[in-house]
């Protein structure tokens, strides 16, 4: 049991949506449709699958953003379906969750040191004098400087933001980090910088990461599992290496397949 | 192959503050049935390019220097109503988000229509049978013409804005990051039919983009850019395998591979800065 830091078994979401001439109508979206998953302690398992396969979903209710309609969620052994609000509450300052767009996941009022020192805050961790502490330490670990604290989030770049979104993730020293497609909002290089600095806290802290993606590039660079998702089910699951290597099914070689630059790779092979 | 673009010396500022050189004495050509590629990151004036080739620049900023020369024609000293008479019949226009460039009130089909009708001058049935077929052409069913934006997918909104950009046969097609917006699988088809479309046309592409997945895809010319400045430009086998600038291999080097073989380097400007002063 001590091998998995989070599993989830059987979980099952379905959304109404409505459809039809002026929404009347009513269809039913199975976004998770008996999706069972386990996130090995201080590994990194990438979720990848395209827009609408139910990844985000995953993420949300795992955390219990959103209620589940079935299935449970084991964290350090304990069910967090079936935790009260306050018990969840409490577990929630081991799990994280790191944004897609750093543009709307920050609240443009705040200055940077309260949008870190937040959860510190909520959680009540140490005197106001250490809580401030922990933040520009954890500012400066993630490559932000001591004046930044009173600045606003409109005063830094993209990746400047996803910066103070990992920080105020970390400060709080979680288990477990769900990642949203953290860097899909940013260019090539940002986005560089952003996988290494992710990947040196991971050793640092002894981090366990969900990340969800839907470029397999970066997934193949920062993942030692993945799990392919496809209309609200997980299709394929397994290491890295082999999956991409060897996958089992059409659909993860159909997503293999569109990853960009292979022409430029076959010619080069030849 | 003959020449189809050919951009000199273009250099475009704010016109508050002359001195700011947004895109910096810009220069490179485009064939006919070619592809050319401009890389760069945000802000390194790529999509501002494109849009002074259109005259389509924001009036807080000017083309101080430079021509931009489209079939032997300067386009720089054309007015307004002249470039109108190029823009969408001579040069088509792809942009980045499908969601936000289709007017939602107004069919696809409708919006497919409004450059043949103004350009070409169609009507009534001779109209609709054009719109279908150009429908069919980027792979939609020719019923779905009297769908609204908000019916379609993604992938589909983009086959649209495809449909609109090229129903005039255009010479030549500026895509600014058409598929950033989307998924890979529908990246990649979408990919595939601008190539498609490209051969059978004849077509010159200006291709702008920040991923080289794609450019190795899809480019036969490459142009980077940063800063403002082109800093490296060829035949893409050779920008792509045997970069010459720091700043091309530095951008390379932070492309992870599907092969996760490579390890990712981000960039260090600062050594880039030293690197030009030696």
């Amino acid at each position: 049991m001590s091998e998995f830091i989070l599993s989830a078994s059987h979980l099952n979401k379905t959304y109404s949506q409505r459809s039809g001439k002026f929404g009347f109508g009513n269809t039913l979206v199975k976004a998770l449709d008996d999706v069972s998953i386990s996130l090995r302690a201080g590994s990194t398992l990438a979720v990848v699958g395209e827009s609408g396969s139910g990844k985000s979903t995953l993420a949300r209710c795992l955390l219990q953003l959103q209620p589940l309609d079935s299935g449970e969620v084991l964290f350090q052994g304990h069910d967090l379906a079936a935790l009260s609000a306050s018990e969840l509450r409490n577990e929630r300052r081991h799990l994280q969750m790191i944004f897609q767009d750093p543009f709307a996941s920050l609240n443009p009022r705040m200055k940077v040191g309260e949008i870190v020192g937040e959860g510190l805050l909520i959680h009540q961790l140490g005197s106001s004098a250490e809580q401030r502490s922990k933040v520009l330490r954890m500012l400066k670990r993630v490559g932000l400087s001591e004046q930044d604290v009173q600045k606003y989030p409109h005063e830094f770049s993209g990746g400047q933001r996803q910066r103070i979104g990992i920080a105020r993730a970390l400060v709080l020293e979680p288990k477990v980090v769900v990642c949203d497609e953290p860097v899909s909002a940013l260019d090539v290089s940002i986005q560089a910088q952003i996988l290494l600095l992710l990947k040196e806290l991971q050793q640092e802290m002894a981090l366990s990461y969900l990340f969800i993606s839907h470029d397999l590039r970066v997934v193949r660079h920062i993942a030692d599992e993945v799990a392919v998702m496809h209309k609200g089910k997980v299709v394929e699951q397994g290491k890295v290496g082999d999956i991409y290597a060897a996958p089992t099914q059409e659909y993860t070689r159909n997503l293999l397949n569109a990853i960009p630059g292979k022409k430029a790779l076959v010619e080069q092979t030849n | 192959m003959s020449e189809l673009l050919r951009i000199e010396g273009l250099t475009i500022a704010p016109v508050a503050a002359p001195d700011h050189l947004l895109v910096n004495n810009v220069s490179f050509a485009l064939e006919s049935g070619k592809t050319t590629c401009i890389v760069g990151e945000s802000g390194s004036g790529k999509s501002l390019t494109a849009l002074a080739v259109m005259g389509l620049l924001s009036p807080q900023l000017r083309r101080t220097q430079g021509q931009v020369i489209f079939q032997d024609q300067d386009l720089t000293r054309l007015n307004n109503e002249q470039m109108r008479d190029i823009r969408g019949k001579r040069i088509g226009m792809i942009f980045q988000e499908p969601m936000t460039s289709l007017n939602p009130v107004l069919t696809a089909g409708y919006q497919i229509g409004e450059s043949l009708a103004v350009h070409l001058g169609l009507k009534g049935q001779a109209l609709k049978a054009r719109v279908a077929v150009l429908l069919e052409q980027v792979g939609i069913p020719a019923s779905r013409a009297n769908s609204y934006p908000d019916e379609l997918s993604g992938g589909q909104r983009q086959r649209v804005m495809i449909a609109m950009s090229i129903a005039c046969e255009p010479a030549m097609l500026i895509a600014d990051e058409p598929t950033t917006a989307l998924d890979v699988t529908v990246q990649a088809q979408i990919l595939k039919l601008l190539d498609e479309l490209k051969s059978r046309m004849n077509m010159g592409m200006l291709f702008i983009t920040h991923d080289f997945g794609v450019v190795a895809d899809i480019a036969d010319n490459v142009v980077v850019m940063f800063r403002g400045a082109v800093v490296e430009s060829g035949p893409v086998t050779q920008v792509l395998h045997a970069p010459q600038h720091p700043y091309t291999q530095a951008l390379l080097a932070c492309v992870p591979d599907a092969e996760g073989k490579k390890p990712l380097k981000p960039i260090d400007y600062a050594w880039l800065q030293e690197g030009a002063v030696a």
